[in-house]
């Protein structure tokens, strides 16, 4: 096989790979491939309080179902002094704490962050047999209601065409002020929910209803109570109704906390038994959710990746992680372009330490440290040193017109300038060495050629590096890498013209004679 | 004149470029193994002489900071020599000393250096200064060539050399390197050096470029170059040819000089001759690249031809059409 066929193979398979891994970690594991994206997160405390008589405690409360359009971040559970489990009682999933003995008010916490997904329908189908449980108005007192509620199905019946249209013209009759039996019926349920009043009516037309508990998401709420929506068995489905205004499907924000018949909370050994909610939303960037998500979900590939690294090294790491893009910024300028740098890739170096101190104040550093140096340097040479002690008298050099620079500007409150202390030293000294000897030695032009090519290559650099985009993929998609490595075997490959040399030999239809 | 030129016109004249050149040919031809024979200009005396091949006599070498006494008692009697980084590159950190003045060195340029002078540049080159990549490095002191006086006219202050491109043993463009005053007596083309093309099968002149433009005549000596006309000329071809064998390397820059004493002699060698060359022929170096490729892959007794062959060859093929008009 050829030299050249393999690095074509090469150079796809690390292009597939690393795309591959990207596409993986921007899909399945929620990194945002864009940077900038925000989730919004709602952080849902539900507090329990009741108080205590002394006897064994043991406190019920019914947790949410997963949902398909909300996910849930993280959860915890806190109550000091008590045990606390988890158990699923005819598929709901409950917390219960316990306690041996309690005196007095308790509070217990459930706490959990959610955000919604986008791509899941709103609605989700409750996979809960209907089941009717007719209401008994039998008994001679309750004479008035079992006819106000005969009536009141009979009207609704009369104005509907179907089982949908029954359920909402009965909600519609309920709701009306000026129906005697509807106010006798409300009179009767005093205490309880509109809600269960419903599902009463609507079982006695053989139709299996629920109350549905939960919470609307709004920011900063507190001491919210739990509203109550209808859930009716319709034409073979679950469809939510609001009780009051009627309106189909779930209302936006609405966070259900719990479906069907089963209680909030059941609370034995207390009394006052209360539940209240608390809503906090938190502009969360995406990959930090995905990131938790992850973390839940304990991705082998999160656990290598450098989010495993404390965070004070993911700073670093940041930077390094951007050395790739300033080597290939390096190899598209000397390819493609053919401009001359001192040295290979001190320009990538000279760009990481711009963006330590911004650009501006990194040029005119570098351009002051070296033109201080050269001159440094030109009587250096009259002194016959040899080279390695030069040098190294150079580094000290550099070292002092640092701390100079720095002492000096912070006196005059220019505290830019302190950041001049990024630069790599021993590359400034030998730039400054190779800079002076080029100078003896091909003159002045040369030099400034190469010094500027140094800095374009570097501000160039500099821009990719500094660019939202490349710094979110490089940092977040590490495995793109591996693409800046196909793209640089590639350009290793080409042997077409450089841009100076077009420049370069333009004239030569004229020497052709 | 356009700012710049498409790149398939150059490609139309067979320009070869930067990246072209060392990938499909000194990455390709030019074993790694080799370089040290031609990065390293003792080497590459020792393997010439040893294959008869005319070069300049060493006279002193040292490669430690200890021996640079010795070398400096060397070069005390000595009228003249040549002072070299053995590792250098283009010319870098050469000094020509013409005569001495007293205990004085006297260079091709006027300037004088004293024994102080010398032991720090001595210990410059030592130090890795003007090698690749700033490894340490050794000295030598070898003697001074005569230039033939035919050539004189034509250079200022230096000694003007020939560089041939040997490919795969076949010579295939030629130039000869002046320097001129603002290129301080050195053959550098990058600081104002003249380039002339040279003929292969004649040894006349083609074009004389000066930074990228045609001239006609030497901008210090007033001397036409149209009038040049190289003498021993397939000695020289000859002796290009040869250092194919020497070296090994398939892509090949030989620098040769022509010795008022001596006659012609190899300089030195290199294995990552530039692209010049191409404009002071006025024409690429592609189409000859890829007819000795074709020839070699066709024919496979060629491979086996010898230097004298090989340049018959060349001169047949490679040579000017028109050569008998231009001269």
């Amino acid at each position: 096989m050829s030299a050249r066929l393999q690095v074509f193979i090469l150079s796809a398979l690390l292009a597939v790979l690393g795309i591959g891994l990207t596409i993986y970690k921007s899909t399945t594991l929620g990194f945002p491939f864009f940077p900038g994206e925000y989730r919004t997160i709602w952080t849902v405390e539900a507090r329990v309080s009741f108080k205590a008589n002394g006897e064994p405690v043991r406190v019920s409360l019914a947790l949410p179902r997963e949902q398909a359009n909300t996910a849930i971040l993280e959860e915890s559970f806190s109550g000091t002094g008590y045990g606390f489990q988890q158990e699923t009682v005819k598929g709901q999933k409950r917390a219960v704490w316990t306690r041996r003995d309690a005196q007095g008010s308790q509070s217990l916490f459930y706490k959990l962050a959610v955000y919604h997904t986008d791509n899941a329908e709103a609605e989700e189908l409750l996979a809960l047999l209907p089941s009717v449980q007719k209401p008994d108005f039998s008994s001679a007192q309750q004479e008035a209601e079992r006819l106000a509620s005969e009536s009141l199905l009979a009207q609704a019946h009369e104005l509907s065409a179907d089982t949908e249209t029954f359920a909402r013209q009965l909600l519609g009759l309920l709701n009306d002020p000026a129906n005697p039996d509807a106010t006798i019926l409300l009179g009767a349920y005093e205490g309880r929910s509109r809600v269960n009043l419903l599902v009463d009516m609507l079982a006695l037309a053989d139709i299996a209803a629920h109350p549905v508990r939960g919470i609307f998401l709004e920011h900063n709420r507190r001491q919210l109570q739990p509203q109550e929506l209808l859930e009716a068995y319709i034409d073979g489905r679950w469809v939510m109704m609001d009780p009051t205004t009627g309106v189909l499907g779930i209302p936006e924000n609405f966070f259900i906390w719990q479906r069907g018949g089963v209680s909030l909370v059941d609370v034995t050994g207390g009394s006052q038994s209360d539940v209240s909610f608390s809503v906090i939303a938190n502009n969360v960037s995406a990959r930090t959710v995905a990131l938790q998500q992850g973390k839940m979900e304990t991705v082998a590939l999160l656990d290598f990746s450098i989010y495993s690294l404390p965070i004070e090294q993911q700073s670093v790491f940041k930077l390094i992680l951007l050395v790739p893009m300033g080597a290939l910024m390096v190899i598209l300028f000397r390819v493609f372009v053919g401009i001359r740098t001192s040295g290979t890739f001190m320009p990538v170096l000279l760009a990481l330490a711009f963006l330590q101190t911004q650009l501006v104040t990194g040029v005119i550093i570098f351009l002051l440290v070296l033109a201080v140096g050269l001159g440094i340097r030109s009587y250096l040479s009259r002194l016959n040193l040899l080279l390695v002690a030069r040098i190294a008298a150079v580094v000290i050099v550099v070292v002092i017109i640092m701390a100079t620079i720095s002492v000096v500007s912070y006196k005059l409150h220019i505290e830019q300038a302190l950041t001049v202390v990024f630069f790599p030293m021993i590359i400034l000294a030998w730039t400054i060495e190779r800079m002076s000897i080029l100078w003896e030695e091909d003159g002045a032009r040369e030099a400034c050629i190469q010094i500027a090519g140094s800095l374009l290559v570097a501000i160039a650099a500099y821009f990719m590096m500094t660019n939202d985009y490349i710094e979110h993929w490089s940092f977040n998609f590490p495995e793109l890498m591996l693409v800046v490595l196909a793209v640089v075997l590639l350009l290793g490959q080409y042997s077409g013209y450089r841009l100076s040399e077009l420049i370069r030999f333009r004239d030569i239809q004229e020497t052709m004679r | 004149m356009a700012w710049l030129i498409a790149p398939w016109k150059l490609a139309r004249h067979g320009i070869l470029g930067m990246n072209g050149r060392n990938i499909n040919y000194i990455a390709r031809y030019n074993s790694r193994s080799r370089y040290p024979l031609v990065d390293n200009k003792l080497l590459t005396k020792k393997a010439a002489t040893k294959a008869g091949i005319t070069v300049p006599k060493l006279l002193a070498s040292t490669d430690s900071p200890v021996g640079i006494n010795q070398l400096m008692k060397a070069i005390e009697p000595l009228q003249e020599f040549v002072l070299k980084p053995v590792r250098g590159s283009g010319g870098k950190g050469i000094i020509v000393i013409e005569r001495r003045d007293g205990p004085l060195f006297v260079k091709a340029s006027g300037n004088t250096m004293t024994a102080d002078d010398i032991r720090r540049h001595v210990s410059d080159i030592l130090s890795g200064l003007y090698s690749l990549g700033g490894k340490p490095d050794a000295v030598m002191v070898e003697e001074r060539v005569h230039f033939d006086p035919m050539l004189f006219d034509y250079s200022y202050e230096g000694v003007p050399d020939l560089r041939i491109i040997v490919f795969r043993g076949f010579p295939v463009m030629a130039m000869l390197r002046c320097a001129t005053h603002s290129s301080g007596g050195r053959a550098n083309l990058h600081q104002g050096a003249i380039g002339v093309g040279i003929d292969i099968r004649t040894g006349a002149s083609i074009n004389a470029v000066q930074k990228g433009s045609l001239i006609d005549r030497h901008p210090d000596t007033g001397h036409d170059f149209s009038q040049l006309k190289i003498p021993n000329w397939d000695t020289m071809l000859d002796l290009a040819s040869r250092c194919y064998e020497v070296t090994g390397l398939g892509y090949l820059g030989c620098d040769i000089v022509l010795d008022q004493r001596y006659g012609p002699m190899i300089l030195e060698l290199n294995a990552r001759p530039g692209l010049t060359i191409q404009v002071t022929n006025g024409t690429g170096i592609l189409p000859r690249l890829r007819h000795v490729e074709t020839l070699l892959k066709e024919d496979e007794d060629a491979c086996d031809w010898g230097a004298h062959r090989r340049v018959m060859y060349a001169k047949e093929h490679f040579g000017r059409p028109d050569a008998a008009q231009a001269v």
